[in-house]
């Protein structure tokens, strides 16, 4: 049998056969007052269905329950392989107001590539 | 021009007509050095420096209601000490929002030292104003625009007496106007980022107001360089370890071509990495809608970027399409919230994460005790959970941590309780759990928050003025 060509073969999969998401993409985040924002960027172009299929808007607001107050939105750039996530609430107030470490959500980012899917 | 220097980037690809856009800071305490290499690292023909965030505003508003010859970004003025006889030489033009809240005082203050350099009567400064709504927010208040709080819909009568500062932000066409009068510096208030890397080519190729494409396609080259080396490099997650020599990382330059397609470099011989997927980390920062990327100047489209890899260190943008701009401008209010503290003690293994749980139980029953009314009082565990929360919690070894920083934040409307809880961290050195250190920088010190109230205004209320300064 050939081996499939998506590249799927090589993730390195933990238990369940699940895959953390910093295997399938790089991010960065920033903030909009109370909300931060994550872009998702696929590290492959053969990565971006995949994304788009398993990290939907509600996926992302189960993964941050307990650390946003609001809901999250989310926008697709096929162009760029990359999803654009709103997360409404995040901040503690936001900007000067907030009394959190990650006051403008830098880090958020890097906290949704914890997520682990099955690709 | 002078002629490109044995250490210039390599030829211009597509011909004399397309321009070179250097991104010298991307707030106001960026690299001091960036500004002087980006002038002397090889050719370019603009200069762009963003200064202003929405907290700055405020700053420079208290500051100038000191000093009524203060208000602007004071670092800009030593820096253009240091860059004019370079500028001049090379012709090389400057756009910046380094005049905050008194942009005339700023080109005062640039004028005098181009004087002192002997520049007199070889340089104009082109300066912006007409963003500061201050004095006027009661007029237009009274004739019924409310400036509702984009995020919460509040009337903004409703903390009308604590406003410290109300802008509104300006697109590219005034400093186009500033550049058209011939000026070598334009010296702007709340102007957009965009909108300072989007007038040089407005300029430069005389795109028409309606160009809808031609000024999205400047206002994604303005997005991708206004934070500066955050698109060569800096701050990028992918493959970071692989980035080379960050240290001397090289700022962004925009090569604009008149047809709106443009590159992304950075000069030849300094560090960092300009690749697609470096540049795609910067386009989806701090983005909203993809599709709606709202400016004064027109709506840009983000889905329709097309990236590609055009050479070492070179990113092609092409395809942009934009739509027309809205007859509003974002508006910008700063205002009196209230006040905050954060104090932080650090806790050593054995249980560190323990220990450092115990203290803030034991923080927190002192402050209840005092009746303290705190509108927020936030724990965080730096070195266990303080970025990621629950989710660095789950399956974490927090039993075995070497030491973790306890920080403990209030937020309060009024300064007693906020400074009362300043005085309790110290005592827990002495009378709380074990193996606490950290507490070299004394007792924390009550802030003042300046709260941050985005709105908007219908354009026709608001009128850009450029005014020329001979030197």
């Amino acid at each position: 049998m050939k081996r499939r060509q998506d590249g799927r073969a090589a993730l390195r999969r933990g238990k369940r056969g699940l895959v953390r998401l910093t295997e399938l993409a790089h991010a960065r985040s920033g903030d909009k007052g109370d909300t931060a924002n994550v872009g998702l960027i696929a590290l492959k172009p053969e990565y971006y269905p995949i994304l788009v299929k398993q990290v939907t808007a509600a996926r992302v607001a189960r993964h941050f329950k307990g650390m946003i107050k609001g809901k999250v939105e989310r926008y697709q750039l096929p162009n760029l392989h990359a999803l654009n996530f709103l997360l409404h609430g995040a901040l503690d107030g936001g900007g000067t107001i907030s009394l959190k470490t990650d006051a403008q959500g830098k880090v958020f980012s890097t906290a949704l590539l914890r997520l682990e899917i099955k690709p | 021009m002078t002629p490109p220097s044995p250490s210039s980037s390599p030829p211009r690809p597509r011909g004399k007509q397309t321009i070179r856009i250097a991104g010298g800071q991307g707030f106001w305490g960026d690299w001091l050095e960036a500004p002087y290499r980006q002038v002397t690292g090889g050719p370019v023909d603009y200069l762009m420096m963003d200064y202003l965030a929405e907290v700055t505003m405020s700053i420079l508003q208290k500051q100038k209601s000191r000093d009524s010859s203060l208000g602007y970004a004071k670092d800009f003025v030593p820096l253009m000490e240091r860059l004019l006889p370079i500028l001049a030489e090379r012709h090389i033009k400057v756009t910046s929002n380094a005049g905050g809240v008194n942009p005339k005082a700023c080109a005062q203050a640039v004028g005098a030292v181009a004087h002192r350099l002997g520049l007199g009567g070889k340089l104009r400064i082109g300066v912006v104003t007409g963003d500061d709504l201050l004095s006027r927010l009661d007029g237009l208040l009274a004739r019924g625009h409310q400036l509702r709080n984009l995020d919460t819909g509040r009337p903004l009568r409703d903390v009308r007496d604590r406003v410290l500062s109300a802008n509104a932000y300006l697109g590219a066409w005034p400093v186009v106007e500033a550049l058209r009068r011939g000026a070598d510096i334009v010296v702007t208030g709340r102007v957009t980022d965009t909108g300072l890397t989007l007038a040089p080519m407005i300029h430069a190729f005389d795109w028409r107001p309606d160009a809808w494409d031609l000024l999205a396609a400047g206002t994604v080259a303005g997005h991708t360089i206004e934070c500066g080396a955050q698109c060569s490099g800096g701050n990028c997650l992918k493959d970071w370890q692989g980035i080379p020599d960050l240290a001397n990382v090289g700022y962004p330059i925009v090569e604009a071509a008149p047809d709106g397609t443009f590159e992304i470099t950075k000069h030849a011989r300094t560090g960092g990495r300009i690749d697609v997927a470096g540049v795609t980390e910067q386009l989806v920062y701090e983005m909203g809608n993809p599709a709606e990327y709202i400016t004064p100047d027109c709506i840009a489209d983000f889905t329709t970027i097309r990236l590609a890899q055009a050479g070492k260190d070179r990113v092609r943008f092409s395809g942009i399409k934009g739509r027309p701009a809205t007859d509003k401008l974002k508006v910008s209010v700063a205002y009196f919230y209230g006040y905050k503290a954060v104090g932080t003690l650090v806790y050593s293994w054995p249980d560190a994460y323990q220990k450092a749980q115990a203290a803030d139980h034991v923080l927190r029953e002192r402050l209840a005790g005092l009746g303290l009314k705190f509108e927020a009082v936030l724990t965080e565990f730096v070195g266990a959970d303080a970025t990621h929360g629950p989710l660095a919690r789950a399956g974490a070894a927090l039993e075995d941590l070497p030491e973790v920083q306890l920080r403990i934040g209030v937020r309060a409307r009024d300064l007693a309780p906020v400074e009362r809880f300043t005085r309790e961290i110290a005592p827990l050195i002495l009378n709380g759990p074990p193996s606490v250190t950290g507490f070299a920088g004394g007792r924390p010190k009550p802030e003042e928050i300046v709260a941050y109230w985005p709105a908007l205004l219908d354009k026709r209320m608001v009128e850009p003025s450029v005014e020329m300064v001979d030197v």
